[in-house]
């Protein structure tokens, strides 16, 4: 017997945020409504916020703060722009965004991809945790700000202050970047960097749309792990 | 021949300004080039409750009978908006202390206490743990900038959540924790290189100011389906805009931390000089809740500097609805212990003065994570003491508010207090004792 899947359709304009995500969050396992829609969301806030489900969803239209914040195992893809904190605290999942993001995008998101097709502003990847973020254009100042795990991977340009503070998290960026950050420093991009930054592209498919040759990596220096006198002009 | 004139010698005088205290610090610094950092919160002596006296009942006013009269002191948090409010048996409740500043036992044994005396305990910046989800009858979850071990499956396991804004401590600065307490466990749940010395972030990394904070609570709500009462906690600083702004931004319940709030490890400089005193910050956040219409609509608890059921009842009657205990916990667990005098000794301190917290040596085996010192920490020993006195706390909460002639805790009121000192009076807006005066009560 072949099980049939089915799609699901949430009109925003007739039905609550509260009523959208309660339906997402009641999907059971097993279900058979894998692919729910989402219509009008006129930059609505929290849209899809805390799925943990096997499920894709689509966005038609702009949304507003927090959008997909914590979600696990879902793809939520945004056929518009989104607002401050997309996907913040990600756990698993994909959230592919086909217009620009806000700021502030995958905030310490622990896992997971998110990929912006358009630009992102500052803040992208503040604090991340393990989350893969890739933008196919430009990102803002005091982007991967005490990032901590994950890569951050730019097409664009970068803005100020790039990785300031920054731990583990690993940063590639394939135009300019207008400043590095406190701790953050430019490190050789060797080939086993390049094979990694492939498969991520590839995984997402994106691959073959930029030369991962022309990358730069940054990370941390590890300078200001330990606090030290000698560090003190660093803040 | 005449023997010598003695001239009689003054004795050697310290400077008030410059104290022996003051003069090390100052060696300290030439010495190392860097701000000295220790635990716990303010030690200089500010305007506290032992400032205020309550009257009892008089000609006009009855007392309770002590042994026989009910005096109430359940109390619930959330029914604002959390489909799930929870009730605590007693006013008194256990402050946020995190797993990594302290050891897994004492996590444990906080947990065991609290559950015991039927209120609740609060996790820190370093997310939930099993021991402490697992003994906690009911668990606040904190939600603070660093977001360390943050996930959603935690905040469903919770019973509450409070997003941290800022701490009595430190109002406006983020943790600490120094490397030789990240050890590989508290390295891994919060996503940090092993035996780094950690910083935390002082502001949200996706929200900034109140109108982001309302739209910040609906996503907590929203992922939460709405059934978590969510508190939002403030440093004493500026507590009645700080009141109206959580309050408009949604909160349920408003936890405000005075200077003598503890914290597990930040620079002195900021613990002594940065926000005010408690006594000076709960009436004017009543204020703000009175004047929305909003006092025990929204709970207020109040923390920093709580020791006795006499702490506890005024800041009742001041208008709080709970007190939080932090240090006192500590301090019921075993903490600075004149047992282990030794050994705070051969670390250059001594019993009751050791704040040396961020190091991990802690005799008690409460502030560290060295497994040697924590085992030392019986959990169930140690959370008998807390139950112990958390039930003294109520008792004597009970006793006053009984001598006051009020039925349950939350009756006492500003009417039942009068201060010793004119700072006092203008803080708490009670009378000096023997006057009707209340400086400021009408303007300056």
């Amino acid at each position: 017997m072949t099980t049939q899947f089915s799609e699901k359709a949430v009109d925003l304009a007739l039905s609550s945020v509260r009523e959208l995500n309660q339906a997402l969050h009641d999907v059971k396992k097993g279900s058979n409504v894998t692919r729910w829609q989402v219509l009008n969301p006129r930059g609505l806030h929290a849209v899809a916020v805390g799925v943990d489900a096997d499920v894709v969803i689509e966005i038609e239209g702009d949304v507003g703060y927090y959008c997909a914040g914590m979600n696990k195992r879902a793809t939520v893809i945004i056929n518009g722009n989104a607002g401050i904190g997309l996907g913040e605290n990600m756990m698993s999942g994909l959230i592919y965004v086909k217009g620009d993001a806000s700021e502030a995008v995958g905030a310490t998101a622990h896992g997971g991809v998110i990929v912006i097709e358009g630009n992102a502003t500052g803040r992208c990847g503040i604090s991340m945790k393990g989350v893969d973020i890739i933008v196919k254009g430009s990102i803002g100042s005091m982007s991967a700000f005490m990032a901590q795990a994950g890569t951050l991977a730019v097409f664009g340009d970068a803005g100020d202050s790039l990785g300031d503070s920054i731990y583990e998290a690993k940063l590639y960026v394939r135009g300019s970047v207008k400043s590095l950050g406190s701790d953050c420093i430019e490190k050789p991009m060797e080939d086993f960097h390049r094979a990694e930054l492939f498969a991520k592209f590839k995984a997402v498919g994106v691959a073959g749309e930029v030369d991962v040759g022309e990358f730069k990596r940054y990370g941390s220096a590890r300078n200001l792990y330990h606090f030290h006198v000698d560090n003190a002009g660093a803040y | 021949m005449n023997e010598p004139v003695r001239i009689p010698r003054t004795l050697p005088r310290f400077s008030a300004t410059f104290d022996p205290q003051t003069l090390s610090e100052i060696r300290r610094a030439a010495a190392t080039g860097i701000y000295d950092i220790r635990g716990g919160g303010t030690k200089r002596r500010v305007p506290n409750f032992d400032d205020l006296l309550f009257l009892g009942a008089s000609m006009s006013r009855y007392p309770l009978e002590g042994y026989r009269e009910k005096c109430a002191t359940s109390v619930v948090l959330g029914a604002r908006f959390a489909k799930k409010p929870i009730e605590l048996k007693i006013p008194i409740t256990i402050a946020g202390m995190s797993f990594g500043s302290l050891s897994a036992q004492a996590k444990e044994a906080l947990g065991r206490g609290a559950s015991a005396a039927g209120t609740s305990t609060t996790t820190g910046d370093g997310g939930m743990t099993q021991e402490e989800r697992g003994h906690s009858t009911i668990l606040v979850y904190q939600y603070l900038p660093s977001r360390y071990g943050m996930n959603p499956d935690d905040l469903r396991r919770a019973d509450a959540i409070e997003v941290v804004v800022g701490q009595g401590a430190k109002p406006g600065g983020g943790g600490m924790l120094l490397g030789q307490k990240i050890t590989k466990r508290v390295a891994e749940m919060r996503t940090l290189p092993e035996g780094i010395d950690q910083r935390s972030s002082c502001r949200h990394p996706d929200w900034t100011g109140p109108d982001d904070l309302e739209i910040k609570i609906e996503e907590l709500r929203e992922l939460t389906d709405w059934e978590k009462p969510i508190y939002v906690k403030v440093g004493a600083s500026r507590p009645y805009y700080d009141t109206a702004l959580a309050v408009k931004a949604g909160a349920d319940v408003i936890v405000l931390d005075g200077m003598q709030g503890g914290t597990a490890a930040t620079q002195e400089v900021f613990i002594e000089h940065v926000g005010i005193p408690l006594l000076a910050a709960i009436r004017p956040a009543v204020q703000a809740l009175q004047d929305l219409g909003m006092h025990r609509k929204v709970q207020l608890i109040v923390s920093g500097g709580i020791r006795s059921g006499a702490d506890v009842a005024k800041a009742l009657a001041l208008g709080a609805d709970v007190a939080s205990i932090g240090t006192a916990a500590l301090v019921a667990l075993g903490d600075n212990d004149p047992h282990h005098e030794l050994e705070y000794q051969a670390l250059g301190t001594t019993a009751g003065a050791y704040d040396d917290w961020h190091e991990g040596r802690d005799p008690a085996g409460i502030t560290t994570q060295d497994p040697e010192l924590a085992k030392r920490l019986d959990p169930v020993a140690a959370g008998h003491r807390l139950a112990n006195y958390l039930a003294v706390l109520t008792l004597e909460t009970q006793t006053i508010a009984r001598a006051c002639g009020k039925s349950h805790v939350h009756n006492l009121e500003p009417e039942d207090l009068v201060s010793l000192t004119v700072e006092a009076a203008a803080m708490a807006g009670v009378p000096l004792a023997g006057t009707s005066w209340i400086p400021g009560a009408g303007g300056y």
